[in-house]
């Protein structure tokens, strides 16, 4: 079975005047792993939408199987059997797996779950997932999530599978399940069409790899016969610098000490347990772990936004050169103490930034309290707004388009830029090069490096081990809201840091003696 | 041949959203929609009536502006309407439905005239109508803030409880107007005479839609440029951001639906002390609920809000006249008003998307 599945030609895509997609053209095999490589904004998720349904294409024609295909909705695609498991989960948290698979399915007979659920049993046999059906959503980690979705389109006998970066959430063990299971589907004949940013992840999963460059398609290599450095070439059009700068520390200081941090969430489960360590001035913090370790809580606590059970924070004020808590305080008095903090969360449009308000507005957020009276004062904020679209090639419309309409990484570099114009004397940014491509990933490290020379207390929590190798000073990792261990990160190796990931941090307590 | 099947073709065509399109094109797309309404509406009349629909719309005009009497008459209602629509519009614009504003205004109205009959004879009118003013304000404050606060404690549903709230207003005034009745119990409202607001240069609702006027320039200063207005839109948007800013989300919803409920107060102290001189349960007439539709019609613009609201209070007194002038039922009126609204509302969704015509090679290109 080597014949095409689906076929693209010459398709475009336009939002008002920006172009998503320009003539794209490109085909899939049955039986065969299809990379999409590109920056971020080079219209790749815009692309797969068009196959799966959610957009329709301005120009150019699909063919599937050789017949031209109209999808004018996602129940069209299902039709031609093409399935697209999204970047971000369309779950109903409360079902249960076999709830939110089923939903939906029209049938003709009366509804029985029994059967229902065998014939996912019978799927999770054929490909060796491992999922409970019974199980509720809202208690499975992200991995099984992404199986739970994946089981979705198997289930409604998709035999095209488009896949949005998949790996983005998984740990490195998971995502090497997930791959075992996609050559097992490549295997069973399925046409499988894969997004990634992950050069290697691409290299080890697709037969082929087409690349996109700003909308439009650049070409397709086989896989075999390329490298990481021809892709890369490929993608971003000029040859990027793989190596990340890193300066050795210079006058660290304490800047924050954690100590003995627990946290409950809402239903009295620990979600961080015991957390101690020091953040130093003039360094970058590492934090890795595998999603949803305790990472975010830890980050919100430190800023103030989550509650505290036992524990302290301690804060070295460098301007004063007093020593204050941080437990208690709200986020706003915690900056009133002259505490600056600045945080990037994981969450860039939910928390960080306001979609439907413009790019001065956004600049803001942090700072119209400023200024006597009770006016605002939007003079300051243009100027930001134009210093960071400039620094740091900002692609937008103009200062007053939502910043809603931005893609991906131009959101982020509007996020990071305002928090790091904040003048921060602790700088903490959660995954900030989540979902950006090469260019932009980079354009961020020499942010976060800059603020390390400046003094800066950096705490970095990252998911590209080889890019937390890199970047940090000392890299601390968390597991199940315990700290497994900190290392430093210029001799310990991903091996080391994978098994602590893994650790349920029993062992914790020799590894902080051994720092 | 082929070039017109694909044209007839529907899979041809999908829907697109459009960028930011110019505001004079935007504004087109209105006009535009506007003049289908009048044809629509033109169309029906005849199969109706068999009236001359040109010479009905002339009579929706001669309704609305033939005399200087019906001119003041729509302006004050322009002006009231619109001073209940920038009541509501800080909290709608905070996502937190009200739906409370016709109980709010009714209690305003209700401590209007409480002051006027408990304190009329023993204070003079200097003093008087700045304690009216004041006790309506607080009385629709309270109005509002209640429900506010139940929902940032135990985090209730404010429709339903601001819903609720209006009955308790209705009730509140209904049994009042019945003991104030002269003589009581009779039904028949008392009329207020001390306190009342004067006729300015002759015109008897000049005040209240100076009044009405200078609200609207503060609220769109208050929402577009000042901290506390760029609060509620954040909170709006997004209450995590809002919390991760540090915003105190309760204090702002509390600190809105105060300004919500004290705008809704004024509105029912120039109702009662300016407008109908006397108290019903009636008395706020139904501008709690369409002052919400004239929010959003503007989308939150305070300045495009005095177009919106004079448009609905001219389409009510331009349909009523018909009804009178033809001896029409009410309910023809009720028609061509929702004719011309169900197309104003309906052109915004040719002003956020496009049908855009696939272009294929089998298609155009041959």
């Amino acid at each position: 079975m080597s014949s095409t599945a689906i076929e693209l030609k010459n398709i475009s895509k336009y939002f008002g005047s920006v172009v998503a997609n320009k003539n794209v053209s490109l085909s899939v095999k049955r039986g065969e792993v299809l990379a999409i490589l590109g920056e971020n904004g080079s219209g790749k998720t815009t692309l797969m939408n068009m196959i799966s349904g959610i957009y329709f294409p301005d120009e150019g024609e699909i063919f599937i199987d050789g017949e031209k295909a109209t999808i004018h909705s996602p129940k069209d695609a299902f039709g031609y059997k093409i399935g697209m498991i999204h970047q971000h989960f369309k779950l109903i948290d409360v079902f249960s797996a076999a709830q939110n698979i089923v939903l939906g399915i029209e049938d003709k007979k009366r509804f029985n779950m029994k059967e229902y659920i065998s014939r996912i049993e019978e799927i999770d046999k054929q490909y060796g997932f491992e999922i409970d059906p019974k199980k509720k959503i809202y208690e499975m980690s992200v991995s099984e999530k992404q199986t739970v979705e994946i089981i979705k389109v198997l289930f409604r006998g998709a035999d095209i599978l488009i896949l949005d970066e998949p790996t983005a959430v998984l740990t490195p063990q998971e995502t090497k399940k997930l791959f075992r299971i996609l050559k097992k589907m490549r295997d069973d004949g399925k046409a499988i069409i894969i997004i990634t940013h992950k050069l290697h992840e691409v290299l080890e999963i697709s037969n082929r790899v087409s690349v996109l460059r700003k909308g439009e398609y650049v070409g397709t290599v086989e896989t075999a016969n390329t490298t990481e450095t021809e892709l890369t070439e490929l993608m971003v059009g000029k040859k990027v610098e793989l190596n990340i700068e890193r300066k050795e520390p210079e006058n660290t200081a304490r800047r924050l000490e954690v100590k003995n941090l627990t946290c409950m969430d809402r239903e009295g489960n620990k979600v961080l347990d015991s957390v101690s360590f020091t953040a130093c001035s003039g360094e970058i913090l590492g934090i890795a772990g595998i999603a949803g370790s305790g990472q975010r809580e830890l980050l919100e606590a430190i800023s103030g936004l989550q509650q505290i059970s036992v524990g302290e924070i301690i804060y070295d004020n460098p301007k004063t050169g007093e020593t204050e808590s941080l437990v208690g305080k709200t986020p706003l008095q915690i900056r009133e103490m002259g505490v600056r903090l600045s945080f990037v969360p994981e969450d860039r449009l939910g928390m960080g930034l306001v979609g439907n308000m413009d790019i001065v507005d956004n600049m803001m957020l942090r700072s119209y309290r400023r200024g006597k009276g009770a006016f605002l004062e939007r003079k300051g904020p243009r100027e930001l707004a134009d210093k960071i679209i400039k620094n740091l090639r900002v692609v937008t419309p103009g200062l007053s388009t939502p910043v809603r309409r931005l893609s991906g990484g131009n959101v982020q570099k509007v996020l990071v830029g305002r928090e790091i114009a904040a003048s921060p004397t602790v700088l903490m940014a959660a995954y900030p090069v989540r979902g950006l491509d090469i260019n932009s990933s980079y354009t961020i490290y020499d942010l976060l490096n800059e603020q390390k020379k400046k003094g800066v207390a950096v705490i970095f929590v990252g998911e590209d081990l080889d890019v937390l190798l890199e970047l940090c000073d000392r890299i601390l990792v968390i597991g199940g809201g315990k700290i497994t261990g900190i290392v430093d990160a210029r001799d310990t190796t991903k091996e080391e840091i994978g098994l602590l990931m893994t650790k349920s941090g029993d062992d914790k307590k020799e590894e902080n003696e051994d720092e | 041949m082929n070039n017109i099947k694909s044209i007839l073709n529907l899979s041809n065509y999908h829907i697109a959203k459009r960028d930011v399109i110019p505001w004079w094109q935007s504004y087109l797309i209105r006009v535009i929609a506007i003049l289908v309404a009048l044809v629509v509406c033109g169309v029906i009349t005849i199969a109706l009536t068999d009236l001359n629909p040109i010479e009905v719309y002339v009579t929706m005009f001669e309704g609305a502006f033939m005399t200087p009497r019906r001119v003041w008459f729509v302006l004050q209602n322009t002006a009231m309407l619109l001073c209940v629509a920038l009541a509501v519009t800080p909290a709608f614009k905070m996502k937190f439905w009200n739906i409370g504003a016709e109980g709010q205004v009714l209690m305003g109205g209700f401590a209007t005239a409480f002051c006027v009959i408990v304190f009329g004879e023993k204070l003079p009118t200097s003093v008087l109508i700045p304690v009216m003013v004041l006790t309506s304000i607080i009385a629709g404050a309270i109005w509002g803030l209640i429900p506010a606060i139940f929902k940032s404690i135990w985090n209730s549903n404010e429709t339903l409880f601001t819903l609720m709230m209006n009955y308790i207003a209705t009730q509140i005034v209904a049994y009042y107007s019945l003991e104030w009745s002269v003589p009581k119990g009779s039904g028949t409202p008392r009329i207020l005479e001390k306190g009342m607001l004067p006729s300015l240069m002759g015109n008897d609702y000049l005040i209240n839609i100076l009044v009405v006027l200078a609200i609207t320039i503060f609220m769109y200063i208050y929402l577009k440029y000042s901290k506390q207005g760029y609060e509620i839109s954040v909170v709006g948007e997004s209450e995590n951001t809002a919390r991760y800013i540090g915003v105190n989300v309760k204090k702002v919803i509390n600190r809105t639906m105060i300004l919500s409920g004290a705008i809704c107060g004024i509105a029912g102290f120039l109702l009662v002390a300016g407008t109908d001189h006397s108290i019903k349960s009636d008395t706020a007439g139904g501008r709690g609920f369409t002052a919400i539709m004239v929010s959003w019609l503007a989308k939150f613009n305070p300045i495009i809000m005095i177009l919106t609201s004079f448009l609905i209070v001219f389409l009510d007194r331009g349909a009523s006249q018909i009804s009178e002038r033809f001896r029409l039922n009410d309910s023809f009126s009720d028609i061509i008003t929702g004719i011309i609204i169900f197309f104003i509302i309906g052109c915004e969704f040719f002003i956020n998307y496009t049908i855009k015509r696939v272009k294929t090679e089998g298609g155009e290109n041959k």
